[in-house]
Parts: C-alpha cells; sequence; structure tokens
C-alpha cells in the first residue's frame, strides 16, 4: 500500500475540466515532482489533495484511507498533509515565529510554551533562527519561502506537497530554497512538487509525471523520463522546457 | 579613465541643484499666490454692503466670549455620548459583518437579518433613526432611567453607524487575499480560526483610515441627539442664538467641533497615506 | 359664527382711521398697498386656527387683521408668508412687514430687530405629564422635576434663573417634541406661555395638567410678545401708533378675551 493513491480522480470548474482521471501512487519517503505547462493541472492536483478542492469523482487515500469522502471534515486530513505556495502566503500580521505557532496552537490546543521550542528548533535547522522575530515584509523571497516550508513543517504533516514554490523567486534565490527540499528528502519525508526546475527535479526526483490537459501522459523514474521520454507530447515538452 | 563626478560647490549633483531650485521657485509661487488670495478675502469681503451686518450677527466677539465657556462645556456632552457610542459601534459593526459573511446554513437567518439591518439603517437618515427610536421605544413605557433619550439616542447613532462600519468591515475581509485562507486552511485551521487569526486581522488593519473618517462622522452626527433632548453643543449654541439673536453661538460650536476634527481628519488621511506607501 | 361677527365688528370698529393709517404706511411696505405679515410654519393654536392665518381666526391672525385695518390695508391688501426665528434674525432683506409668532421683547434681540409695542403679555406657566399631576405649585417641588422646554424661547432662561431645577433640562425644537417627550415619560414637565400650556393640556397631551403660573411681574422682564421687524423698518411708528389705537378702544382687549382661554383659574406659583 502506498502512503498516498490516486485512482480516477476527476476535479472540474464548471464546463473545464482540469483533472481528468489522473491515477497515481506515492510511496512513502518519496519525492514525486508533476512538470508540464502551466493549465496542465498540477497546482490543482494539490489543491485536490489537500482537500482545499472537493473533486467530482475518484478516490484520493492516505495509507489507505479514503480522504475524499464528501463531507468528510477536512481538517484533520489537512493537519497531515502540510503545503506549501508559490506565493509564500505567509500571513503579514505575524512574526515569522508567529507564523510558524499559530497552527500548532489552534489545532492541537497547545499553549505558545509548549509549541515554542520546537519551532525554534525547525527555525534553526534551516538557517533562520535570527529571522524569527521579523516580520514577512522584513524577509527576503527565498527567507520568506523557507519560513513559509517550516509553518507547514510545525504541524509534523506526514506528507508535503509544493506547489511550484520557487516560481516567484529570483533566480539566486532559488538555490536556497530547493537545498531544504534535498534536506527533506534526506530525512525520509513524502513530497509532491509541481515544479519547473527540471534539473532539480531530473537530479532529485524518485518519480516524475509529466501532465498535460488533466491527465498524466507519461510517468517514470526521472532517467527514463528525461533521458527516453517514449510519448511525443512528453518529448514535445522536454524539448522546449530544456532549451 | 574615470568621468569626474559633476558634483558642485555644495556637495550636490546636477540634478539635485535643478530639483532645490525647482522646489525653491514652486514654494515662491505658492506662498504668493496664498498671500494673495488671503488679502483678497480680508480686504475684499469687508468692502461687501452688508459686511457690517453680517459681522455683527456672525462674528461677534462680545457674543462668542459670553457663550464660549457653555459651548464647551455643552460638546463635553458630546464627547460623552460618542465616548460610549464608538465602541458599540464597533463591536456591532463587526459582528453585522460577520454575521453577513456566515456560511453556515444554521446561520442563514443571521445572514438575511444581517443584510436587512445594514439596508434599513444605510436607507434612513440619521435624524430619522433618532426621532424614531428616542421617542419611540420610551414611548412604550419604560420607567426611568430606561427611557432616557441618551440611551435610546445613542442606540439610534450605534444602529445607523454599525451599518455603515459592518459594510467597511465586509469590504475589508474582502481585501484579504484568498490565498491567505488557503494557507491558513491547509495548515488545518478551522474556517472560524482563519477568520478569527487571519483574515480579521488584516481586515480591520485594512480599513483603520476608513473607519476614522466614520469616527470622524459620527463626531459630528452626536449632534443630531439635540433634536430629542439632550442639550448637547448645537443645542446650546441654539439657546444663546434665540436669546441674544445673533448667529455667533454657531460659529464658536463651529471652531469648537473643527478643533477636534481637522486633527482627526489629517490623522486619518496620513494613516491612508501611509497604507497607501505600504501597498506599493 | 360670533367669531366672524366680532372680527366684522372690530373691523368695522378700525376702518374709520382707516384714511390717516394709509398716509402712515405708505412707501414703508415690502410691496406698495400691501402689508406682508410672517407666521410660524406651522403657526399654532390658540396662536393662529387650524396653521390658515389667512382666516383671521385664532388670536395673532386676528390682532395682525385689526392692525393691518388699523393701518388702513383692506383684508385682501393682506399678505401672509412663513418664516422661521433664523430667517427673523439673520441679517440682511426680509420678506416680511413683521413677523408674529410669540416672539418675546428682551433687550439682546432688541439690538438686532425692531420690536413693535407689546401685544401680548403673556405669564410662563408649568406644564406636568400625567406622572406628576400631583406635584405641589412651590418652588420646592418644582426644583425635583425633570424639567423640559422649547430651546428657541424665554422659556430656558427663566428655568435656569427661576426654577434652577436639580438636574439638568432636556430642550427640543418645538412643541411638538415636548409633547412627545412628556408623552414618553422622559420629562415630568414643561415650561410655556400660559396659553400655549393651557392648549397643550386641553388637546394635546392626555391626563396633563397646567398646575401654576408665574405672576406676569414676577421677574424683573415680565414676557411679552412683540412684532419682530427689521432693524431701523420705518414702518414701526405705524404699527405702534396702531396698536396704542387699538389698546385704548379696548379691541385688543377684546380679542384677546374671545380667543385665549380664561387664565385666571391656574394658580400662582409661590
Amino acid at each position: 500500500m502506498a502512503k498516498l493513491e490516486l485512482r480516477g480522480v476527476v476535479k472540474r470548474f464548471g464546463d473545464v475540466t482540469v483533472c481528468d482521471g489522473i491515477d497515481l501512487d506515492i510511496e512513502a519517503g518519496q519525492m514525486v515532482c508533476l512538470i508540464g505547462a502551466s493549465g496542465g493541472g498540477k497546482s490543482t492536483l494539490l489543491r485536490c489533495i489537500n482537500l482545499l478542492e472537493p473533486i467530482e469523482d475518484g478516490e484520493i487515500r492516505l495509507d489507505g484511507e479514503d480522504i475524499s469522502i464528501p463531507g468528510l471534515d477536512p481538517q484533520g486530513v489537512r493537519a497531515r498533509i502540510g503545503m506549501v505556495f508559490q506565493s509564500y502566503n505567509l500571513f503579514p500580521h505575524m512574526t515569522a515565529l508567529e507564523n510558524a505557532m499559530l497552527a500548532p496552537r489552534r489545532v492541537h490546543g497547545k499553549t505558545r510554551d509548549q509549541v515554542r521550542p520546537e519551532v525554534e528548533a525547525l527555525f534553526q535547522r534551516f538557517g533562520l533562527a535570527d529571522r524569527m522575530q521579523n516580520y514577512p515584509d522584513q524577509l527576503s523571497g527565498g527567507q520568506q519561502q523557507r519560513v513559509a516550508i517550516v509553518r507547514a513543517l510545525a504541524m509534523r504533516p506526514e506528507v508535503m506537497l509544493f506547489d511550484e514554490i520557487t516560481s516567484a523567486l529570483d533566480p539566486q534565490l532559488v538555490g536556497e530554497v530547493l537545498d531544504v527540499l534535498l534536506q527533506l528528502k534526506d530525512e525520509g519525508m513524502t513530497m509532491v512538487l509541481a515544479t519547473h526546475e527540471m534539473g532539480f527535479a531530473r537530479q532529485a526526483a524518485d518519480k516524475v509525471c509529466f501532465l498535460k490537459a488533466g491527465k498524466i501522459v507519461e510517468e517514470g523514474p526521472p532517467a527514463d523520463l528525461f533521458g527516453a521520454p517514449q510519448h511525443p507530447e512528453t518529448q514535445a515538452f522536454l524539448a522546449r522546457a530544456l532549451k | 579613465m574615470a568621468r569626474p563626478k559633476a558634483t558642485g560647490a555644495a556637495g550636490m549633483t546636477r540634478r539635485e541643484r535643478y530639483d532645490a531650485e525647482q522646489r525653491r521657485r514652486s514654494l515662491i509661487v505658492a506662498a504668493t499666490s496664498t498671500v494673495i488670495v488671503l488679502a483678497a478675502i480680508i480686504l475684499l469681503v469687508p468692502l461687501a454692503p452688508g459686511w457690517e451686518k453680517v459681522q455683527k450677527s456672525f462674528f461677534n466677539g462680545a457674543v462668542l466670549a459670553k457663550s464660549f465657556p457653555k459651548l464647551l462645556d455643552a460638546f463635553l456632552v458630546n464627547v460623552m455620548i460618542f465616548a460610549w457610542s464608538a465602541p458599540a459601534i464597533a463591536v456591532l459593526g463587526l459582528l453585522i459583518a460577520l454575521a453577513r459573511d456566515a456560511k453556515s446554513p444554521a446561520l442563514f437567518p443571521l445572514r438575511i437579518f444581517g443584510a436587512a439591518f445594514t439596508d434599513i439603517f444605510r436607507g434612513v437618515p440619521v435624524i430619522l433613526t433618532v426621532y424614531l427610536i428616542g421617542f419611540g421605544i420610551p414611548g412604550l413605557g419604560l420607567p426611568r432611567p430606561w427611557n432616557s433619550p441618551y440611551i435610546w439616542g445613542s442606540l439610534a447613532l450605534i444602529l445607523t453607524y454599525s451599518a455603515y462600519v459592518a459594510e467597511i468591515f465586509r469590504s475589508g475581509i474582502d481585501s484579504v487575499h484568498h490565498s491567505q485562507r488557503s494557507a491558513a486552511l491547509s495548515l488545518g485551521l478551522s474556517e472560524r480560526q482563519v477568520m478569527r487569526d487571519v483574515v480579521l486581522p488584516q481586515a480591520v488593519r485594512n480599513v483603520v483610515p476608513s473607519q476614522m473618517n466614520m469616527l470622524i462622522a459620527l463626531q459630528k452626527d452626536v449632534s443630531l441627539l439635540s433634536f430629542i433632548g439632550p442639550v448637547e453643543i448645537f443645542r446650546q449654541a441654539g439657546v444663546f442664538k434665540s436669546l441674544l439673536a445673533n448667529f455667533t453661538p454657531y460659529v464658536g460650536a463651529a471652531i469648537i467641533f473643527l478643533a477636534v476634527t481637522i486633527p482627526a481628519t489629517r490623522y486619518a488621511d496620513y494613516l491612508m497615506a501611509r497604507q497607501q506607501k505600504e501597498r506599493r | 359664527m360670533s367669531k366672524i361677527l366680532s372680527l366684522t365688528v372690530a373691523l368695522a370698529m378700525v376702518s374709520t382711521t382707516a384714511m390717516a393709517g394709509g398716509h402712515c404706511a405708505a412707501g414703508k411696505t415690502l410691496t406698495e398697498g400691501k402689508l406682508t405679515i410672517a407666521t410660524g410654519n406651522p403657526a399654532y393654536y390658540p396662536w393662529v386656527m387650524d396653521d390658515a392665518p389667512e382666516s383671521g381666526q385664532g388670536f395673532e391672525a386676528a390682532v395682525a387683521y385689526a392692525v393691518a385695518g388699523e393701518m388702513g390695508f383692506a383684508s385682501e391688501d393682506v399678505v401672509w408668508v412663513r418664516s422661521s426665528f433664523d430667517e427673523a434674525i439673520q441679517p440682511g432683506a426680509k420678506n416680511f412687514d413683521f413677523n408674529m409668532q410669540q416672539y418675546s421683547i428682551t433687550p439682546e434681540r432688541d439690538e438686532v430687530v425692531d420690536f413693535s409695542a407689546p401685544y401680548y403679555t403673556a405669564p410662563m406657566a408649568v406644564l406636568v405629564g400625567p406622572g406628576a399631576v400631583d406635584t405641589e405649585a412651590t418652588m420646592a417641588g418644582l426644583k425635583a422635576l425633570k424639567w423640559g422646554a422649547v430651546g428657541s424661547t424665554t422659556a430656558v432662561p427663566k428655568l435656569e434663573n427661576v426654577i434652577q431645577p436639580d438636574s439638568r433640562p432636556l430642550l427640543y425644537g418645538d412643541n411638538a417634541d415636548v409633547n412627545a417627550a412628556i408623552s414618553a415619560n422622559q420629562i415630568d414637565a414643561a415650561l410655556f406661555d400660559l396659553p400655549t400650556a393651557l392648549f397643550l393640556s386641553a388637546v394635546m397631551i392626555e391626563g396633563s395638567k397646567v398646575i401654576g403660573q408665574f405672576a406676569p411681574d414676577a421677574s424683573d422682564n415680565p414676557d411679552q410678545f412683540g412684532m419682530l421687524m427689521e432693524e431701523g423698518n420705518a414702518l414701526k411708528a405705524c404699527v405702534d401708533e396702531a396698536l396704542a389705537a387699538l389698546t385704548e378702544s379696548g379691541a385688543l382687549a377684546a380679542i384677546e378675551a374671545e380667543w385665549l382661554q380664561d387664565t385666571t383659574g391656574v394658580p400662582l406659583i409661590k
């Protein structure tokens, strides 16, 4: 049984089908990268997994348990699945530390003092110890995105979803964020990324999926998918993307 | 070979010197035109045939001196009514805003109520509400002191202003980007927690300047309570006007209002400008 | 019927002097040959009946026509306009020759506008709501009441200087609002001129009562009503002359007797 199993996931916005029957297995500790042109359904798929969008058809299973049953309280699931967004989405009225402590306090009903040591340790681990008391607008884009990751990790999630988290960053700041992902991979975190960083996907992913028009056109180990893509659509996309 | 920097005697670049000169010139032009306009007003208005009478009726020093202390005294009544109405308006306005955005079907009546509330109280002139509530509800036979015009007049102000303030809060809630909600939900927070911890603090901060303007308007509208009895500054000025057959007490009241509202307005503008700058 | 009759009599009485009065007012009115008189909006009983001064019904309306007749104007030459106190005292041209709305003559007002000779002396009277009808008409009893008054009248200084109530009075814009406040039991008592108080008690506020009046000479300035005119109005002499003639002939007293209720039943406040 895979950690996360997607079976025939369908998501529509009105007449537009954004996810069109997606099947995908994500094993525990795996890093899976979703690639493809914008509008292919990568981001929406991540939002569906985190139950931010209800799905029209299919099943999403976490540890074999269907989490996509209509009417299921999404809070418990979201607490187990962390998500990081392209635009950081830090809460601008809180310091970095308060950002990260909010969810553990509210969801687990703990006090600041109870959650602070663990959260501070996370800041330390990702080289942000001296930034804890800063407000988001006092941080660089790379720092903000790392704080966003720390904020998600503070809930001790079992799975992390990353939605094009380097797309809004200046090129010289991309590296520091990707390093965090590698660190997480080393620690055995199960991760799903929607990304445009082909080099990173090729180097770090366990599995790469190419999405187009809401379908997984081709999937496989990065060496296979990047080295010898089978499908003409994949070939065309990679030819453009790696140019 | 590096080009020498074009610095002048004062250590300024060419551009800085040019800008300084421009600033100096516009300052001189502004000062001159202001002086000319003021001089025209001061010199020409007294030449109008009715000026002497107008001065005697509206700008009468003796009358001002006689009425001003009591006007100030009456203004304390305004301040008092304002002081207890403003917090009540903030709380009720926020509750109405939240009621109107309630999503749960069980709260549907609350949503209807919120919508009806804002429609009604924004649609009726404040003075009518003051009259109807200020005389109407005590007319039901409430015992003293619960039929006081201070209570029911204030309630009329609170209801009316809450309707406006609620709409401003709603626009503030709408102004918080939905990605903030997504981020908070993805962390496992409940809808209520998202509203309380993430959306509302930002929404409230965004609308502080607009709410300041509501406070200034409220400060002025407190005077409408004079219609149902309380002797606040507007009524006190009216009493003087009737006794002395002179409008100067109204000018005195206006001066007292301005002494409060001008600094408040400037402060609201300053907050607004600062927020504009932050957004850029 | 008898009212119309007496009006006719009053007009007939004054018509004898019409020619002389006409000379006096010639060239001094707003519109030549017309006399423009202002009243309130609305005008209240018993000063003007049914808010219709053209009928000549009501004390002030009847006095107006008597004075007009005395000055040589026919009834149809009297033009009525509506005006507020504020319009009356603001600087600048007026849209009336004189203005009758129970204006009390005070020295301060007299500095800004002109008043005719008084046409009525009105004692102040205490009107109490249903909850306070048993109040004793003594100063001590009155002090304890919750007071109200119309803010633009001389009742306000009377309250402050003579009654000096224990709690701050509430002030209103007009008679109707004072009624509302008494009906809502927000105030116990209000100070009006006696005719107004009697009318309100009899017709407007159920269960209310006029418990006492101040003797007109109780304070140094009795409340006398005068017609208000623009400062320096040349017509003042003519109006005063007409009023003097009406007083002398007893016509003014007759009008008063007809329109203003017998006030002798109201006890004096000690």
